[in-house]
C-alpha cells in the first residue's frame, strides 16, 4: 500500500486512464459505423466478412493495449508508455483504416 | 523539412524501445504521462477521421459513386497519417524531454486544419447543390 501523499495531485494517472477510457469508447462507435457499413449496403459477402474479421482483431489489438495501460495507471507513479505500445495502438488504428478503404469503395 | 536521415532515426526508435530509454534521463513521469495523453487525443482524432469517411459513405447515398468514395478516402487517408504522425511526434516529444531539449514543433496541426477545411467545404457545395 501507498500513502495517499504519494498520490500526484494534479491526478495525472487519472486523467490519463480516463483518456484512455474514452480512446476505447471512440473506437467502438467507430467499429459500429464499419459494421454498419458492411451490413447496410448488403456486402456481406467472403471479402466483407474476412473484412469484418480483421477489423475485429484491430479493435481486441486496441483494447488490449488500453487495458494494459488502464491498469498501469492504478500505480501511484505508472511507468512510461513503451514505443511497442504506442505503435501497437497505432497500428491497429491503420487496420482500421484500411478495413475502412475496403468498405467504402 | 525534417531530412531522410532524421525520419530513419525515428522510426528506429519506435521499433527498439531500449532505444528512448537509453537517451538523456527520465522525465518526471508526469511529463510522460501528458505526452501519452497527447498522443491518444491525436489518435481520437484519427478515429473521428475515419469516422468521418464511414459517416459521408452511409449517410450521402445519394452522391455519384466516384465523389462519395473520394471524400470518404480523403477522410480516411488523413486519418491514417494522423494515427503514424501520433507515434512519431509521441517519440519526438518524449525524446526531447529526455534530452532536455525545446519540443519539437509542426506544422502538422496547420496541414490538418487546412485538410478538413478543404473537405468541409467541398462536402457543403456538393450537399447544397444537391446533385453532384
Amino acid at each position: 500500500m501507498t500513502a495517499p501523499g504519494d498520490r500526484d495531485p494534479g491526478l495525472q494517472p487519472e486523467r490519463t486512464r480516463l483518456a484512455w477510457r474514452r480512446t476505447t469508447l471512440t473506437w467502438v462507435v467507430v467499429a459500429v459505423l464499419a459494421v454498419r457499413g458492411v451490413l447496410d449496403a448488403g456486402r456481406l459477402g467472403r471479402p466483407g466478412a474476412l473484412a469484418l474479421g480483421a477489423g475485429a482483431v484491430a479493435l481486441i489489438g486496441f483494447l488490449a493495449v488500453a487495458h494494459r495501460r488502464i491498469a498501469a495507471m492504478s500505480a501511484p507513479r505508472p511507468v512510461v508508455l513503451t514505443p511497442a505500445g504506442a505503435v501497437a495502438a497505432a497500428v491497429c488504428t491503420l487496420a482500421l483504416a484500411a478495413f475502412a478503404v475496403t468498405v467504402v469503395t | 523539412m525534417r531530412s531522410v536521415s532524421d525520419l530513419v532515426r525515428s522510426l528506429r526508435l519506435w521499433f527498439s524501445p531500449g532505444r528512448v530509454r537509453d537517451e538523456g534521463e527520465t522525465p518526471d513521469y508526469r511529463f510522460s504521462l501528458a505526452n501519452e495523453r497527447t498522443f491518444l487525443a491525436w489518435i481520437r482524432t484519427a478515429l473521428a477521421l475515419i469516422g468521418g469517411g464511414f459517416a459521408v459513405d452511409q449517410f450521402l447515398p445519394d452522391l455519384r459513386w466516384g465523389v462519395r468514395a473520394g471524400l470518404a478516402l480523403a477522410l480516411i487517408g488523413t486519418g491514417a497519417v494522423c494515427a503514424v504522425r501520433a507515434v512519431d511526434h509521441w517519440v519526438r516529444c518524449e525524446r526531447a524531454m529526455r534530452r532536455g531539449e525545446d519540443l519539437p514543433g509542426s506544422r502538422f496541426p496547420a496541414l490538418l486544419a487546412v485538410m478538413v477545411a478543404v473537405v468541409s467545404v467541398v462536402m457543403v457545395v456538393i450537399v447544397a447543390l444537391g446533385d453532384a
